[in-house]
């Protein structure tokens, strides 16, 4: 299992778009991929389940990632953070 | 002749949310959903393939309507309003949550409209309880996703046709309704709920159809109606119109579109010059004054909100309940566009509070000097602005402030307002920018100390004239002395820009000197970042900003800054403006 936190860099939080974008990269990988934030924690590859986070920008979020490409999956995951999802 | 007894259905005036500009007047077509009703039924393991092969093809179904839907406002909008659409088509497509449904089908052998109806309810009820607005938003999305899909479960056709043309009016419309709808010859819509930048808002001002939403039982009251005008800039409606009130409407649309062709292509151009300098554009708004939405549209925000409107004819100050509610209401409508709130600035000629006898009130307590004296209605205040910032799009600005101190003490009770909401678990933004207003005149000659507290300037004309020059306006024997082109104000004004600047803020106005279209190339070439008008001359401004280069601006600038009579500058001010611009006329 691989684990990171990332802060949402984006000024309008995990909104459709870069939603769309986490779950369709998510969906290339095989390992699970789990979301938690503030102990609430749901799938990373359900798009009505990154929705229910409603992550503001400025929110740490917990990514988990466990399956035999965890490493690639995190580090393609923890990019897009970190890019701020291509916006702006 | 035989004499009738007809009888007149009283009028109704509704007050919404203004979401989509242009007045309608027409005949009513009600809207309303029949919400799925759902059985809990047990089902036996020989019929959960069945289930789940009719839950497969109500997906289908439901995926191909949200395609044509698509397709539609494809053709009919453009790419960008589509992504309405695709929040609930991705649902559909949400592989984990079908599993999880299908899963529990055949787990807890129960109908499939049952497990929808729970499963994405869990989904749906966290998102309607978010703190987060948009959040809240998208949770009437994966409702409507899942009420297509019940309804596909249990066959129901959609309803989509009207007869002739009409004002729609309903609970809620999703935007695949709003979207849907409008094959037919939709005047307007009209909701219960909604807020400004609900999909029917989007939509609405996309398809250019009138809207006002958050009516909050214009469905319940419409039911014998048989007109309705809808104002779209006001967010007004009136169920069934006296005779007057349609003549007063069919006049207010001439002299919209007249406002419409003078904005005409403007309304979505930037304040920029020729050669690139970009200004921001905004309004000066009281709430009494309609927040006609055409008038701001075509601007970059609210730079000025005189709140103490809200005092007036009151004996007591609003609560804090009630300032929030107006506060937000008007964040909301704005949004994303900033809005600026200053403060109560009361107190001299605008005395409300206990009657104080003043010799020279103009000179006396007044301005931000009330607020601090009074820091319990202040914190209030302040708490209700910041309440009403939670989509960081409102500002804050002090007025008349003299004195740096007076900027430390109210950031100090803005800190305490913040401690205090946090501990109550009340969001707000907490990058909420402050500024402050520039019209006594030691505030404009340390605007550059000024500049280290706060996040901007606004230029408050009037009064900063007013001091400088100490004339009373109202005074009619002097009040010709009061000149915005005396040489002492713009070299006051070349002043406050520059030393605002060299600290980082921006320096805009919100006098009247701001929408006086002979000051606009003047005040562009001595720096000024922004212009915050009455919204009936922004489209004059902004079409004078739009027609000269900053580079020929700052030389017009620094030519009458060599000028010592108010005279030379009017004419010489004036001689530019008959030359560029022969049809705005000049004073």
């Amino acid at each position: 299992m691989v684990q990171r936190e990332v802060t949402i860099k984006n000024r309008a939080g995990l909104h459709t778009r870069p939603a769309a974008s986490l779950v369709k990269l998510a969906a290339k990988f095989k390992a699970d991929f789990f979301i938690d934030k503030d102990g609430f924690e749901i799938n990373g590859k359900s798009i009505i389940g990154v929705m229910t986070l409603a992550a503001e920008q400025g929110a740490k979020l917990v990514l988990r990632f466990s399956g035999e490409d965890e490493q690639e999956a995190c580090n393609a995951v923890v990019e897009l953070f970190e890019s701020g999802f291509n916006e702006q | 002749m035989a004499s009738e007894s007809v009888q007149k259905k009283e009028e109704i005036v509704l007050k919404g949310i203004p979401a989509s500009p242009g007045i309608a007047i027409g005949p009513v077509f009600l809207f309303q959903r029949q919400a799925p009703v759902i059985e809990e039924r047990s089902i036996l393991e020989e019929d959960v393939k069945r289930e789940v092969v009719r839950l497969e093809q109500a997906v289908a179904r439901s995926h191909r309507e949200l395609r044509k839907i698509l397709d539609f406002a494809q053709k009919k909008l453009g790419d960008d309003k589509v992504k309405i659409f695709e929040a609930q088509l991705m649902i559909l497509e949400d592989f984990v949550l079908f599993n999880a449904i299908y899963s529990r089908i055949r787990k807890e052998l129960k109908n499939a409209e049952y497990v929808v109806q729970d499963e994405i309810g869990k989904y749906h009820r966290l998102m309607a309880a978010s703190k987060d607005e948009y959040t809240r938003e998208r949770a009437h999305d994966v409702e409507d996703a899942r009420n297509r899909m019940l309804r596909n479960l249990q066959e129901q056709k959609l309803i989509s046709r009207l007869e002739g043309s009409a004002v729609i009016v309903s609970s809620y419309l999703t935007a695949a309704d709003a979207m849907i709808l409008s094959r037919n010859e939709v005047l307007g819509y009209a909701t219960d709920l909604g807020g400004i930048t609900s999909h029917t808002a989007l939509l609405s001002r996309a398809l250019k159809i009138p809207a006002v939403v958050g009516l909050r039982n214009v469905l319940h009251l419409a039911h014998d109606v048989d007109r309705v005008i809808l104002d779209g800039y006001s967010g007004t409606v009136i169920l069934n119109p006296s005779a007057e009130s349609v003549k007063h409407y069919e006049t207010k649309r001439d002299r919209y579109h007249e406002f419409e062709a003078r904005l005409a292509g403007l309304r979505e151009l930037p304040a920029e010059t020729l050669d690139g300098r970009r200004v921001e554009l905004s309004v000066n708004v009281e709430f009494e004054q309609e927040l006609e939405f055409i008038k701001i549209q075509g601007s970059d925000g609210i730079g000025l909100y005189r709140s103490e409107y809200l005092l007036v004819g009151r004996e007591v100050f609003p609560s804090e309940e009630e300032q929030y509610q107006q506060y937000r209401l008007l964040a909301e409508t704005m949004y994303p566009k900033r809005v600026i709130i200053r403060t109560f600035d009361v107190g001299g000629d605008k005395v409300m509070l206990d009657p104080v006898k003043e010799n020279n009130p103009f000179l006396g307590w007044r301005g931000i000097r009330v607020m601090l004296d009074k820091p319990d209605l202040f914190i209030e205040q302040l708490r209700a602005i910041l309440r009403a910032s939670t989509r960081k799009n409102v500002a804050m600005m002090f007025p008349m402030v003299s004195n740096i101190k007076e900027v430390r003490r109210a950031k100090k009770l803005l800190e305490e307002a913040k401690h205090q909401l946090r501990k109550e678990n009340v969001s707000f933004d907490p990058r909420i920018k402050i500024g402050v207003m520039v019209e006594v005149p030691s505030a404009a000659v340390t605007a550059e100390d000024l500049a280290e507290e706060v996040s901007f300037l606004s230029i408050g004309t009037n009064d900063l004239i007013q001091y400088l020059l100490a004339v009373d306006r109202g005074n009619d024997i002097v009040s010709d002395l009061y000149q915005e082109f005396h040489p002492a104000v713009i070299r006051f004004l070349r002043r406050i820009i520059e030393r605002g600047k060299r600290k980082d803020v921006w320096v805009g106005m919100c006098g009247e000197m701001a929408g006086d279209p002979l000051a606009t190339i003047l005040l562009l070439g001595l720096g000024l970042d922004e212009f915050s008008v009455v919204p009936n001359v922004l489209p004059e401004i902004k079409k004078i900003i739009r027609s000269v280069k900053y580079a020929d601006a700052r030389k017009i600038a620094n030519k009458v800054l060599t000028m010592q009579t108010e005279d030379e500058v009017k004419d010489h001010l004036k001689s530019v403006m008959k030359k560029k611009f022969p049809d705005i006329p000049i004073d």
